[in-house]
């Protein structure tokens, strides 16, 4: 099965130049690669700071736009990976693996298969 | 479907057969929703044909080889059709292999419970889960029980099963060195509804029901010390229960051991024994253990409190949980040191006990043996208030009338 594993992380500001300042960029490397080295890496990515994103809702056939991520939470959605395990168990483990798991929180959802 | 009432002999068979059906349907699926629907569809159909064609000779295979049927129809119908050939095909060769095992089936009982116990399973959910897919009970016979409607109940069902098909949660047994870590939520979940059931009067209640169910995982994983110390804890209570049932509420201290179940208890000891054996202790092997010592009052005439003292000290370590804390202060007094009592008691957090029952009773009775019998009146009352059983409120308040005596 494939799953989502998603990365809540406390705020990252970003710099003058408008790249996020990361102080743990060796935990992210370290973990990306112990996914791919246990072969159940396939895909996923690192966005950019919340401060940077766009929220659009469509209403009464009107374009609305909000400066911040949907949802206004004390953790922000750092990046995902996605990954292929047998178990919702074993996808657990690699949740609680992940560097966002102890500095905020790791959600893990079913990829739907059809 | 599930509470119609049987026939006898469709429903013994049906009862032994439930379960394990669920369990096999359900193993390489994960749609427990489904097999639910497809055995209750196959038990419709045994009830129309076995009073005609008699009970065919394996019962079991009977069921199974319906509900599958019905599951593969609703495939067909359900997937689309350039998936859904290779999916019968696959459910084909699965109900052939299964059928076609000796008898008895493998019992796949317990990687079901040990899936609807599971950690990432709501924790409201999953004893009524475990009721309802061993043992077949419908949401509106547990939802009184577990304090919400049916709508409600039936709403938590559907939600819980949906993740459990969805999420990829698996329903194999685990190797035996995580079976114990493993069965921890399921031993929780079936003495949470053991407790709840307690509150129903009459037999065949959910207590009955846990208790069956606890009997099974000690089957099903004999290798498992808590599994045993829970199911003797539950037969130390439940042979208790008719002393404790008598239309007015009788303290365990109170309670004559002539009205105890004694051959119940003595199933208890045994199992409990060969629990401690494993020298793995546990959370239910100490509660089981300490209900061991009262019970032995039927032999000796007298409670050893020294002895209850030492093991809610130990069970304390095991879990942290106020009633264990209030349980030891109530063993204090009983030893005749009522000070150290109140200590233990008042180095609870208020926040914790504002609406905890045991904790307001036990203070009461400390304090009348304190000799501070205001604040001992007082406390009677809060308790009383709290009470959810009407007897026991009457006992509270008879306890706040003795003190102005």
């Amino acid at each position: 099965m494939q799953y989502m594993i998603i990365n809540y992380v406390p705020p990252v500001t970003v710099g003058a130049d408008g790249a996020p300042q990361h102080t743990d960029i060796a935990l992210w490397e370290a973990y990306t690669k112990a996914l791919i080295d246990a072969g159940v890496m396939r895909g996923g990515n690192a966005l950019n700071a919340g401060v940077t994103a766009t929220t659009v809702r469509v209403r009464n056939g009107q374009r609305e736009l909000h400066d911040g991520p949907y949802a206004d939470s004390k953790e922000e959605l750092g990046g995902y990976f996605i990954i292929e395990v047998n178990t919702l168990d074993e996808a657990l483990l690699w949740a609680a693996r992940n560097p966002a798991a102890s500095a905020g929180a790791v959600e893990v959802r079913p990829i739907m298969s059809h | 479907m599930q509470d119609r009432p049987l026939p006898s002999a469709v429903e013994a068979a049906a009862r032994l057969a439930y379960g394990r059906l669920v369990a096999l349907l359900t193993a390489r699926s994960g749609d427990l929703a489904g097999a639910e629907d497809a055995l209750g569809d196959a038990l419709l159909a045994a009830l129309e044909r076995w009073p005609e064609q008699g009970v065919p000779a394996n019962p079991q295979a009977w069921l199974l080889t319906v509900a599958r049927r019905k599951l593969i129809d609703r495939a067909r119908r359900a997937v689309r059709a350039d998936a859904a050939q290779a999916e019968i095909e696959r459910m084909h060769e699965e109900a052939e292999h299964v059928v076609s095992q000796p008898d008895p089936f493998p019992d796949r009982r317990l990687g079901l419970m040990l899936a609807c116990a599971h950690p990432a399973v709501d924790p409201l959910a999953r004893t009524p889960l475990m009721l309802q897919a061993i043992l077949g009970l419908s949401a509106e016979r547990m939802a009184p029980v577990f304090l919400t409607s049916p709508a409600a109940m039936t709403k938590r069902l559907v939600r819980a099963k949906a993740k459990i098909a969805a999420s990829g949660i698996g329903f194999a047994e685990p190797e035996r060195e995580q079976l114990a870590e493993r069965l921890d939520p399921v031993l929780d979940a079936l003495y949470a509804g053991f407790t709840l059931g307690r509150d129903e009067r009459g037999s065949g209640g959910l207590a009955e029901e846990a208790l069956w169910l606890g009997r099974l995982v000690t089957e099903l994983a004999p290798d498992a010390p808590e599994a045993a110390g829970l199911v003797a804890l539950m037969l130390f209570v439940t042979a208790r229960v008719p002393a404790a049932r008598e239309n007015s509420f009788t303290p365990l201290s109170q309670q004559a051991p002539a009205d105890w179940d004694t051959a119940m208890m003595d199933e208890a000891e045994t199992l409990l024994r060969r629990a401690v054996d494993f020298q793995r202790p546990g959370r239910f092997q100490v509660e089981a253990a300490i209900q061991a010592v009262h019970a032995d009052r039927r032999r000796t005439g007298r409670t050893d409190w020294a002895a209850i003292l030492r093991l809610y000290e130990g069970l304390a370590g095991l879990t942290g949980t106020v009633g264990v804390q209030v349980a030891w202060a109530a063993a204090l007094v009983q030893l005749g040191d009522p000070a150290a009592a109140l200590a233990k008691l008042d180095a609870i957090d208020p926040a914790k006990v504002a609406a905890h029952q045991p904790y307001w009773a036990t203070r009461a009775f400390v304090l009348a043996k304190s000799g501070r019998g205001a604040e001992a009146a007082e406390a009677y009352l809060r308790a009383a208030t709290l009470a959810d059983d009407p007897s026991q409120r009457a006992f509270l308040l008879a306890q706040r009338t003795a003190l102005e005596d």
